[in-house]
């Protein structure tokens, strides 16, 4: 019994992290309709800028929480002015193909100015510690994750559902040309929507850094279970981003615990399957061609 | 006028490149069998992605499970070359078949999504089934018995060996441009162009699109049963989707909408490397910043730029 409490807790810290950061992708995909391949690069990025600021400028993390995302939603702002716009008009694989090269320029810096070793970040001495839950031992930080995730889901619902700006988001993933016609910036909407995405792919990498440990490789780990995500949960679906991380979160907590041999390919075989039998994901909006 | 002297450039590269192995060095004779085969690999994707319209990020798989195919037969059966091959194409043929009939259904974002995370997946298996794939160290500690035919050929030997993997490609290349120049090669651009109408006009786009996606996947296993005894290898890394990924580069770099299009994009891409990775590491950066710029200002690609460029100024 014990075991299954720890594999259920830990499914759900891995799936609302993967909440995070995948419901960022989806959102850029619902507005502007392109798949940011980029998505795992400004994750790490994140990641990456926390732990400079913990440990080498020596800030408390909390700073760095507040400050990182902050800094790759600045960047963002600069590749969607210098290079997105040229894509915008164009077929979406143009746009796959402008954020691999982003992702390939992001990825070959990080390893540049950080090195391709392996650098550790501690948890916050608040949260280092381990509490007993569920018959077992379990670290708070993993708590601490699963509070961000659920305010962090609270907050985008209340976003999208209860404020004007939501409401603009809403109406310019609906009909773009509309919304302009009704007087929306829509330029401007764009903008702050990838910026948005890019905020949310780095607080899902600040979040991440205690958790797991920074490589140059991580962002490209989190971009396919992100892809993985929201083919099972449902391209461009709010909802659909929640579902597929919960389900990558328990194949991922209880995979690993008792199929430790197949881990690794659980996560494909349930999205095989999702798409033999719900091409769409499951609250996918159309996607069939 | 102009037919002619293409046809006469084509005639000259191909002289040239039967004679290299008599007026260059060995650096240069592995420098071409790299580009020849990553070319094969690159025009396979291209039939996919040019042709078709299908942005394709997995189809590493392909290539790296005919790699694998013709590692583990030398291995085990020490069939001959010519052999392995085909176990390759077939190999690949029957998982682009799976994958394939899982993925053309949806749409082109969804369809580069899925065959990334179906890549990764073959991928996986590779690097966790030791007992058959060895890990990661991958296969290794195979030797070319013969060539098949009763062709007495020293595969050992990098020249001989170059004048095998040239022959190869190019009856792979006459191949793949007939089907190309085929009826169905003209489907194929129809659906890129409009799938619906396509449709309408009573052809299952399902059907071509997997078909297209069947021959590219075997070609692909055709380029990677070449590729392992080159490197004497077969190793996870072929199957990774960083491997995928370089068709992608190769193709745009060359063209997407010229058959020979993926063959310079694979000598540039190859030359490329070569030069930038002899003074610097980050030879990724570079790529990175051709490719945005490519994407961008020069959609056409190389050959294409180059040839609008051409037929502007010889009017």
């Amino acid at each position: 019994m014990s075991g299954i409490g720890a594999a259920l807790l830990n499914s759900l810290d891995i799936g609302l992290l993967l909440f995070i950061i995948a419901v960022g992708l989806n959102i850029v995909f619902g507005v502007l309709n392109i798949i940011n391949f980029a998505h795992g690069a400004l994750y790490m990025l994140g990641a990456y800028l926390a732990f400079t600021l913990i440990n080498l400028v020596g800030m408390p993390f909390w700073a760095a929480l507040l400050l990182a995302p902050i800094g790759v939603a600045i960047l963002a702002v600069i590749i969607d002015r210098v290079l997105l716009r040229f894509i915008y008009s164009r077929d979406v694989a143009d746009s796959l193909l402008l954020t691999f090269a982003i992702l390939l320029i992001i990825n070959e810096s990080i390893r540049t100015i950080w090195g391709s070793g392996i650098q550790v970040v501690q948890p916050p001495q608040l949260l280092s510690g381990s509490v007993q839950l569920l018959g077992s031992s379990v670290s708070t930080y993993s708590l601490f994750v699963i509070v961000i995730g659920l305010l962090l889901l609270a907050g985008l619902w209340y976003l999208f559902n209860r404020t004007r700006v939501g409401r603009i988001m809403r109406a310019a993933a609906l009909d773009r040309d509309m919304a302009e016609a009704l007087c929306i910036n829509t330029r401007m909407v764009v903008t702050g929507v990838f910026a948005f995405g890019a905020w949310l792919a780095a607080v899902g990498g600040v979040v991440a850094a205690p958790m797991r440990a920074l490589d140059p490789g991580m962002g490209d780990k989190i971009i396919i279970e992100s892809f993985i995500v929201v083919v099972i949960g449902g391209l461009g679906s709010f909802p659909g981003a929640l579902l597929g991380a919960i389900v990558l979160g328990l194949i991922h907590g209880f995979g690993g615990r008792y199929l430790p041999e197949v881990n690794l390919l659980l996560p494909f075989l349930g999205m095989a399957l999702v798409l033999l039998f719900k091409p769409n994901g499951i609250l996918g909006k159309g996607a069939t061609a | 006028m102009k037919t002619k002297i293409l046809m006469g450039l084509m005639a000259v590269v191909i002289a040239g490149l039967i004679a290299v192995p008599w007026i260059a060095s060995y650096f240069y004779i592995f420098i071409l069998t790299e580009i020849l085969i990553l070319g094969l690999f690159a025009a396979s994707f291209n039939l996919i992605f040019g042709y078709t319209g299908m942005l394709s990020f997995g189809h590493a798989a392909f290539f790296g499970i005919g790699s694998y195919a013709t590692a583990l037969v030398l291995i085990h059966l020490e069939w001959p070359f010519l052999a392995c091959l085909l176990v390759s194409m077939g190999a690949s043929a029957l998982l682009a078949l799976v994958i394939g009939f899982l993925s053309v259904r949806l749409n082109e974002v969804y369809f580069a999504m899925l065959t990334l995370a179906f890549g990764m997946m073959v991928f996986a298996i590779a690097y966790q089934w030791r007992s058959v794939t060895n890990g990661s160290d991958g296969l290794a500690g195979f030797t070319l018995g013969s060539f098949g035919l009763g062709l007495d050929l020293t595969l050992g030997n990098p020249a001989v060996y170059y004048h095998v993997v040239l022959a190869i490609v190019a009856i792979a290349a006459v191949v793949l441009y007939l089907i190309c120049r085929s009826s169905f090669g003209m489907i194929l651009r129809a659906i890129r162009q409009n799938p619906e109408r396509v449709s309408f006009a009573g052809l299952n786009v399902r059907t071509y699109r997997l078909v297209a996606f069947v021959i590219a996947g075997t070609f692909a296993g055709l380029a990677g049963g070449l590729i392992a005894p080159f490197l004497r290898v077969a190793s996870p890394e072929l199957l990774h989707w960083s491997m995928s990924a370089e068709p992608v580069l190769m193709a745009i770099l060359g063209g997407t909408g010229y058959f020979l299009g993926p063959f310079v994009g694979s000598a540039v891409f190859v030359l490329l490397e070569t030069w930038i990775t002899s003074f610097t590491e980050s030879w990724m950066l570079v790529l990175g910043i051709i490719l945005a710029m490519m994407v961008i200002f020069f959609r056409k690609g190389l050959l294409g730029t180059a040839l609008d460029w051409w037929l502007e100024v010889k009017k």
